[in-house]
C-alpha cells in the first residue's frame, strides 16, 4: 500500500477495496511506528484526518466525489492550517495556530486531499539540512546518520520512509530539490508564480515557491494541477493558463535538446557523482536526446548574490514577528523595545538571527547600493544567461546536489560549507525558472539526484522527460530496507 | 577582506531589534565576516550598466481590485495575541 502512486491508491478507494479510514489508520500506524526516530512531523492530525477520512466514506456511499479523495498528504509545516499549529520550525510560532488556510492546502482540501501531518523543516526554512528546526533535526531514511537535506527535510524523510504517499516543499533556493535529491525522491520547484504564496510563510518573497514532493514525477504532475494557477491573494501569481499536466507525460522525448553547462562539469565535480550523471545522459541519449554544451559564465556569482538577496529580503518579512499580534512574547518586558528584543531574540533561532543580521547590514546606508543593488543587478546576468541558454535547448541537466547526504552535525557550525551545498540549486531561484529534481542512483547505499532546468512555465517539459526517464530506469522505485 | 567588529554587529543586531550579548557578538561577527568574505565575489563582476532584477517575470505582477474581500475577524485575530484587552492589543507603556 505504501509504495503506491497516487493513481493506484485513488484506484482502491474508489472501487471500494480499501476505505479512507482504513487507508489513514494505516498511514497513522506506519507514522507511530517510525516517526519516533526519523523526526519528521512536527504535528501529527490524527484525530482530523480520520475524521475527515470518515465523511469521505459516507459521501462515496452518497455521491461521486474528487478522484483523489481521501488520499492522505503531509504539508509542510510553512503552510497555514486552519485550526492546526503551525510552526514555521520555530519557537516564534511555536504557539501559532493559524485562523485561515493557506491557497495550497485549500486546494489540496477541495481536490479531497486528507491532511495526515505537518512535517518538520529548517526554521523558517533557512537551511539546507533541516538541522535548524526548533523540534530537532530529522533522520535520513536512508542512513539515520545523515541529513534528510532541507529546509523541506520533514516532507522528503516521510515520503522516503513512506508514511505519507506525497507532500508538499518550499523551495528558496533548493529546498524542494536538494531534500528530494538526498532522500531519493522527485521534487518540483515551479517557475516562480505558478504556484500561490498566500498562507504561506515568507521567507524571501522573490524567490519563494512552493511545490510538490512525490515518489515519481507522474505524481508531482498530479500535485501539480492541483497546485498552480492565479490566485487573487497573491498580486506575484501568474495569470496564465494551467495546461494540464498529466498530458504529455507519454510523449516520446526522441529530439528533445538537453544542455550540459560546462560549468557545472568541471574537474572539481566530485567524481563518483560525475559517473552516476554520466548514467543519466547516457539513458536520456538512448531514448533519443540531443545533448549541447551551453554556458552560463556568471553561476560563480550565484551564491554570492542569492547571500545578500535572501538575506535582506528575509530581514524585511521577519521583522512582523514583533511579540505583539501573535507568536512568542518574552516573559515581563520592561519597555517596547525590550519586548522586541527579547522576544525576537529568544524566539528564533542562531541561523535565523544571522541571516536577519546579514540582511540588514547588506539593507543598511552606506551599504545598500555596494550590496543589496548590485547583487540584484548580478541576479538580472545570471537569468539573462539561462534564457540565451534555453533559446538553444529545451532544458538544462545538471547534478542537483555536489555530493549524497552529509552527516548530521557536520555543517551546522559552518554556515558558508551549508551554503555551498546548494551551488546548482540556487541560481535557478534567482531566474524564477522551474526545476525538478529526480533519483539519479546511488552512491555507496545513499541516493543521488539530477536536476532538469525549464523554461519559464515549461513544468510540463520537465515532468514528461522525468516521467520518461522513470520509464527506463528503477531508482525511484526503491527505497530503504527499514521501511519496505 | 571585509571584517565585521562586535561593535558593528551591535549596532546592526539593534537596528534588527535583535539582543545579543558579548559573548554571542563575537560568534556573530566572526560568522557574518565569513559570509561577508563569500558574497565578496559580486565586486568581481561589471555589471555598472545593468538595470536591477526584483521579480525574476520583470511586470508579471496582477493586483486584485481595492475593495473589501475579508469579513471583520477581530476575535479570531486578536485570540492569537500574545496579550489584549477591549479589543486591543496590549504592549508595554509607550509614552513615559
Amino acid at each position: 500500500m505504501h509504495h503506491l502512486s497516487l493513481k493506484a491508491i485513488a484506484n482502491k478507494l474508489t472501487k471500494k477495496e480499501i476505505s479512507a479510514v482504513e487507508l489513514i489508520q494505516y498511514f497513522l500506524d506506519r507514522i507511530n511506528t517510525h516517526d519516533k526516530t526519523l523526526n519528521s512531523f512536527v504535528t501529527v492530525c490524527e484525530e482530523q484526518a480520520l475524521q475527515q477520512a470518515h465523511a469521505v466514506d459516507q459521501l462515496r456511499n452518497k455521491k461521486k466525489l474528487p478522484y483523489y479523495a481521501g488520499i492522505p498528504i503531509a504539508q509542510k509545516d510553512i503552510f497555514c492550517t486552519q485550526g492546526i499549529k503551525t510552526s514555521c520550525g520555530s519557537k516564534m510560532l511555536d504557539n501559532f495556530i493559524p485562523p485561515y488556510n493557506a491557497t495550497v492546502i485549500e486546494k489540496f482540501n477541495q481536490a479531497g486531499f486528507i491532511t495526515i501531518g505537518k512535517t518538520n523543516m529548517d526554521e523558517f526554512a533557512m537551511g539546507s539540512s533541516n538541522e535548524s528546526s526548533f523540534y530537532g533535526a530529522v533522520k535520513n531514511p536512508w542512513n539515520i546518520t545523515k541529513v534528510p537535506g532541507g529546509s523541506s527535510g520533514g516532507s522528503s524523510a516521510a515520503i522516503a520512509a513512506r508514511l505519507a504517499p506525497v507532500a508538499t516543499g518550499t523551495d528558496t533556493g533548493g529546498s524542494i530539490r536538494q531534500p528530494a535529491a538526498l532522500c531519493n525522491l522527485t521534487g518540483l520547484k515551479p517557475t516562480y508564480g505558478r504556484v500561490s504564496r498566500y498562507g504561506m510563510i515568507a521567507f524571501a518573497s522573490s524567490l519563494d515557491q512552493g511545490g510538490p514532493m512525490a515518489k515519481t514525477a507522474e505524481d508531482a504532475a498530479i500535485m501539480l494541477n492541483i497546485m498552480a494557477g492565479h490566485d487573487a491573494k497573491d498580486s506575484t501569481c501568474a495569470n496564465n493558463a494551467v495546461p494540464d499536466y498529466t498530458a504529455n507525460l507519454e510523449n516520446p522525448i526522441k529530439g528533445l535538446k538537453i544542455g550540459l553547462p560546462k560549468e557545472y562539469f568541471s574537474a572539481q565535480l566530485d567524481s563518483n557523482v560525475a559517473k552516476q550523471i554520466e548514467q543519466v545522459i547516457q539513458t536520456y541519449k538512448n531514448a533519443g536526446a540531443e545533448f549541447i554544451e551551453i554556458s552560463l559564465p556568471s553561476s560563480e556569482l550565484a551564491i554570492s548574490a542569492y547571500y545578500i538577496i535572501a538575506p535582506a529580503e528575509a530581514s524585511s518579512n521577519l521583522s512582523r514577528y514583533d511579540g505583539v499580534r501573535y507568536g512568542y512574547r518574552c516573559e515581563d518586558p520592561k519597555d517596547l523595545t525590550d519586548m522586541y528584543e527579547r522576544s525576537r531574540s529568544e524566539g528564533f533561532g542562531s541561523e535565523v538571527k544571522r541571516r536577519i543580521i546579514v540582511g540588514t547590514y547588506a539593507l543598511s546606508a552606506g551599504y545598500y547600493d555596494a550590496y543589496y543593488i548590485k547583487a540584484q543587478k548580478i541576479r538580472r546576468v545570471i537569468r539573462d544567461e539561462f534564457l540565451t541558454a534555453l533559446n538553444k535547448v529545451d532544458v538544462i541537466l545538471s547534478p542537483t546536489t555536489p555530493n549524497t547526504a552529509f552527516n548530521i552535525g557536520e555543517k551546522v557550525n559552518v554556515p558558508v560549507s551549508m551554503y555551498l551545498s546548494d551551488i546548482y540549486t540556487i541560481a535557478v531561484n534567482l531566474a524564477g525558472l522551474p526545476a525538478i529534481s529526480a533519483p539519479a542512483g546511488f552512491i555507496n547505499g545513499l541516493p543521488l539526484g539530477f536536476q532538469l532546468i525549464g523554461k519559464h512555465f515549461a513544468e510540463s517539459t520537465l515532468l514528461n522527460a522525468v516521467h520518461q526517464y522513470q520509464k527506463l530506469t528503477d531508482w525511484h522505485t526503491q527505497s530503504p530496507e527499514q521501511y519496505a | 577582506m571585509t571584517t565585521v567588529n562586535q561593535e558593528t554587529i551591535k549596532k546592526v543586531a539593534h537596528l534588527a531589534r535583535l539582543k545579543i550579548n558579548d559573548e554571542e557578538s563575537k560568534t556573530t561577527a566572526a560568522a557574518i565576516t565569513e559570509v561577508l568574505n563569500l558574497v565578496e565575489k559580486i565586486n568581481t563582476a561589471n555589471v555598472e550598466d545593468v538595470h536591477p532584477l526584483a521579480n525574476p517575470l520583470d511586470n508579471n505582477l496582477t493586483p486584485r481590485a481595492d475593495a473589501v474581500s475579508e469579513s471583520n475577524q477581530r476575535e479570531a485575530l486578536l485570540l492569537l495575541a500574545p496579550s489584549s484587552e477591549a479589543g486591543l492589543y496590549l504592549v508595554p507603556q509607550v509614552i513615559e
